[in-house]
């Protein structure tokens, strides 16, 4: 393991900040944290940086623990969430930054520098100031700062948190693309879901301090670990529900289960697709509440009697107006029960 | 160590002032204050000191609000020179501003000659001279602020139905209201202590408290009488300050604050033109005006006679020619800069630490006090403590540099610390996590955002330590006196020729401080600071 968490705890007064974290990233593996603002993400990042003392457990880094091993000597990579460049130097200037401090003569540090410009598609920028450029080139020139002394891990704090959609959604498939080649290991810190699943291996849910669910995008997405997790990553058709052996009790009434899921008093996860709109006169009797365009489909907001919403994904033609009494049907495939 | 160097050469005179003034023969007598007090005229000079120090501040907020809007709010061609002319007077000797409207106002002076007025006598050349000396302080805070509000938020008063005026009411006025105050006490705490101007405008009918404490020192040699009145001062001066000290931590509350060159714009229509000439020709009549007639004066004698007059012995009077004056405050100034500043750094990087506890920060406050402490008690201090075992330094060319760099402190100090603050801690982290060690941190990520503070901070301390009259003149040995003090006894003298003298060597010393201020000028980019 590159970089093990034994029980990480940091306490802010009362309130614990990382509480008890045991977390373990291989060599070349791309890690992405994701969690609500407050939940300790960037802390965790401080913490393995050495910006930030531990009040208990501790950071294990190539098999040492870095107890007492100061900032400077944990041959770790931050890009800070608004990059942090130096203003006072010009961008080659700050890319060569760590070189220097690592001692690497100047022809090494021109050489590496114009390499990693090369490789952020700066080329030639080295003599630009940082204040003239743009968000987008800020964040290349602080990835390039950063890479640029060859950390043995690299962390990024909200990556692409400032930046626009379109030049977010290009950017995160450049730095996959980066790493895989770089084969660079890296932990990223996010609140958005989309960066998370698109750049990372593996995706670490934390809640309140604490790691809430841990696995592939895929993983987490199918079956999410619990009610915070699947609420947090968009989902609203999240009930309390009695499983049987083949249906649920619900709100919503009787709805079907898959084979083999867990019985007992349960939380129950329909996903927008498993919600099926029927006439009104068959199935859950809906009225349309809202009606959301999302691109390749629309998301509908149903309000049933005496029941939590429901949101449904119809496609585009098939959408009925607000107003509309429909019907609704469940599709068994598309439920999840969860814990 | 700082606080070393407070406690020797503030701490210390202080103390013995204290004890001249209330302890005979061994035992405390507090009914000297009650003694000092009943005197007439001593009552006399308290209420002149603070009526005049009220209606001067009154005065430089009329005149200068107006500007300070001008100069947030508006573009306008030859704005960056005009600010730095609209500095020069704060920088100014007071010798140099007093003898300036001696020139204006005094007898065969540019309004005596042209309609018969004389004021020299009169109140009104004090206040002017007041107002000259602080249209900066109001126009630098206030201005330095206003242009930062963002416009945006009267826009967003205005179109919830606010009036302009209304918006600027309800809005703007709140927001600078603290600003406004803090530059009020700062005008009233440089007026209450107002010493070389007084000295030279007020004749024997006016008297300020620092102007008498001088008198009672120097001329009647009742030392326990000044030591009280130093007490009244002392006092005085630290509630202002403590008032001060509060306006500004309000100042603080969260505002939005914008780049300043973004909320400027051309003046338009005719009451917004008549608003910016009203202002250029304020600023040329009572900003400009005194130092060209003091420049014209200066030229009196055919062929730069007055100059050459300064280089001469003059017989007595003077150890040596007055030009050597140069020198000496050239020298002093340079050893007064560095002490000042290596004692404002360290304070300053003491006062940033982020562990500092409370002890710390009321050395923040404790700093400021030499300032309004006033010049003459620091003199006078130093001449009664600092004259015998264990510190005796009347000999040494070291106690003037010490004395003015006691003035040039808080300077520095102010100038460093916002600067300072405002370095992102995370950038010092950004350093770190590359492989910086905490002293190559400070190198390399706070020293080259701190040099230029740093520079304006000595041109500071310099341009202070130039101007310095108030406690030089107590101790400048009479051998090397500087500048200002030449220039005080040369006016001390009848004759043309030593007149014309003193307005040759003023006009010297004003070069010297309007070249070090362009220089600060030219380094200076943010416009926020407090002076």
């Amino acid at each position: 393991m590159l970089l093990a968490l034994r029980g990480a705890t940091v306490r802010f007064g009362e309130r614990a900040v990382l509480d008890a974290v045991d977390l373990e990233i291989a060599e070349h593996e791309i890690v992405c944290v994701l969690g609500p603002s407050g939940s300790g993400k960037s802390t965790l990042l401080r913490a393995v940086a050495g910006l930030q003392p531990l009040d208990s457990g501790r950071v294990v880094l190539d098999g040492r623990d870095q107890a007492g091993v100061p900032a400077h000597k944990r041959g770790v990579g931050l890009m800070f969430q608004d990059h942090q460049l130096f203003p006072q130097r010009d961008v080659g200037a700050n890319v060569a930054f760590g070189l220097r401090m690592h001692g690497e003569s100047k022809r090494q540090q021109a050489d590496r520098v114009k390499e990693l410009l090369d490789l952020v598609g700066l080329p030639g920028a080295g003599r630009r100031a940082v204040a003239a450029l743009s968000g987008g080139e800020q964040q290349r020139v602080a990835l390039a700062r950063a890479l640029a002394p060859s950390p043995r891990l690299l962390m990024l704090d909200e990556p692409l948190g400032q930046l626009d959609r379109s030049l977010r959604e290009r950017l995160v498939v450049e730095l996959r693309e980066l790493f895989g080649r770089l084969g660079t290991t890296v932990l990223a810190v996010t609140h958005d879901q989309g960066e998370a699943f698109a750049l990372a291996d593996r995706v670490v849910v934390m809640r309140d301090g604490r790691i809430a669910q841990s696995g592939s995008p895929l993983q987490v997405w199918q079956r999410p670990a619990d009610a915070f997790v699947a609420r947090f990553l968009g989902f609203e058709n999240v009930v309390e529900a009695t499983v049987g052996a083949q249906a649920a009790d619900t709100p919503w009434g009787k709805v079907p289960v898959p084979e083999g899921a867990p019985q007992g008093t349960r939380t129950l996860l329909v996903r927008p697709a498993g919600v099926h709109l029927v006439p009104a006169d068959s199935g859950l009797r809906c009225t349309v509440a809202a009606r959301t365009f999302r691109g390749t489909h629309v998301a509908v907001h149903l309000q049933p009697e005496d029941a939590p919403r429901l949101e449904a994904a119809c496609a585009l033609r098939a959408a009925p107006e607000v107003g509309d009494e429909v019907g609704v049907d469940f599709d068994a495939a598309e439920i999840v029960v969860l814990n | 160590m700082p606080v070393a160097f407070f406690a020797v050469f503030f701490a210390y005179p202080v103390a013995a002032i204290v004890a001249r003034g209330l302890k005979a023969d061994g035992t405390w007598h507090l009914g000297r204050i009650g003694e000092v007090l009943a005197q007439s005229d001593v009552r006399h000079v308290l209420w002149f000191t603070t009526w005049q120090a009220f209606v001067s501040t009154a005065l430089t907020l009329i005149v200068a609000l107006p500007g300070a809007y001008v100069f947030a709010r508006f573009h306008f061609p030859g704005k960056q020179v005009l600010r730095a002319v609209v500095t020069v007077p704060f920088v100014l000797p007071t010798v140099v501003v007093g003898t300036a409207f001696l020139a204006l106002v005094g007898r065969g002076g540019l309004l005596d000659e042209l309609w018969g007025v004389r004021l020299d006598t009169t109140v009104w050349a004090i206040l002017l001279a007041h107002v000259f000396f602080n249209y900066a302080v109001v126009v630098r805070t206030v201005g330095g602020l206003w242009a930062q509000l963002d416009p945006r938020q009267e826009e967003a008063a205005r179109m919830l139905g606010a009036s302009p005026l209304r918006a600027w009411r309800q809005v703007t006025l709140p927001a600078l209201a603290p600003a406004v105050a803090a530059a009020a006490l700062m005008v009233f705490l440089f007026t209450f202590t107002s010493f070389g101007v007084v000295q030279i405008l007020g004749g024997p009918t006016f008297s300020t408290l620092e102007v008498e404490i001088y008198r009672q020192t120097s001329e009647i040699f009742d030392l326990s009488t000044a030591a009280v009145l130093t007490l009244i001062q002392f006092v005085a001066v630290g509630a202002i300050l403590a008032l001060h000290a509060w306006t500004v931590r309000r100042r603080e509350t969260a505002l939005r604050l914008v780049d300043a060159s973004v909320t400027a714009r051309r003046p338009r229509g005719a009451g917004q033109r008549a608003l910016l000439g009203g202002v250029l020709v304020t600023v040329a009549v009572l900003l400009v005006l005194p130092l060209a007639v003091l420049v014209q004066r200066s030229l009196g004698a055919p062929g730069f006679g007055y100059y050459r007059a300064l280089t001469s012995e003059d017989g007595g009077f003077f150890l040596v020619p007055p030009i050597e004056a140069i020198g000496n405050s050239l020298s002093y100034a340079v050893a007064a800069t560095i002490i000042a500043v290596v004692i404002g750094s360290l304070a300053a990087v003491a006062l940033t630490r982020r562990d500092a506890g409370r002890f710390v920060r009321g050395f923040d406050a404790l700093l400021m006090l030499p300032l309004g402490v006033s010049a003459v008690t620091v003199g006078f201090g130093f001449l009664i403590s600092l004259d015998e075992p264990p510190l005796d330094l009347r000999s040494s060319w070291i106690l003037v540099p010490l004395a003015q760099a006691l003035v040039g402190v808080p300077f520095v100090v102010r100038t460093m610390l916002p600067v300072l603050r405002a370095v992102d801690v995370r950038l010092r982290e950004a350093a770190s996590v590359l492989g910086a060690s905490p002293w190559r941190v400070w190198r390399e990520v706070d020293l080259p955002i701190v040099r230029r503070a740093l520079l304006i901070a000595a041109g500071f301390a310099f341009a202070v330590s130039l101007g310095e009259f108030g406690a030089t003149v107590f101790i400048a040995r009479p051998d090397r006196p500087t500048l200002p003090v030449a220039v005080a006894r040369l006016l001390g003298r009848p004759g043309d020729l030593n007149y014309g003298q003193a307005m040759a060597l003023s006009t010297i010393l004003m070069m010297v401080c309007a070249v070090a201020l362009l220089v600060l000028e030219r380094l200076r980019t943010d416009r926020t600071g407090e002076f």
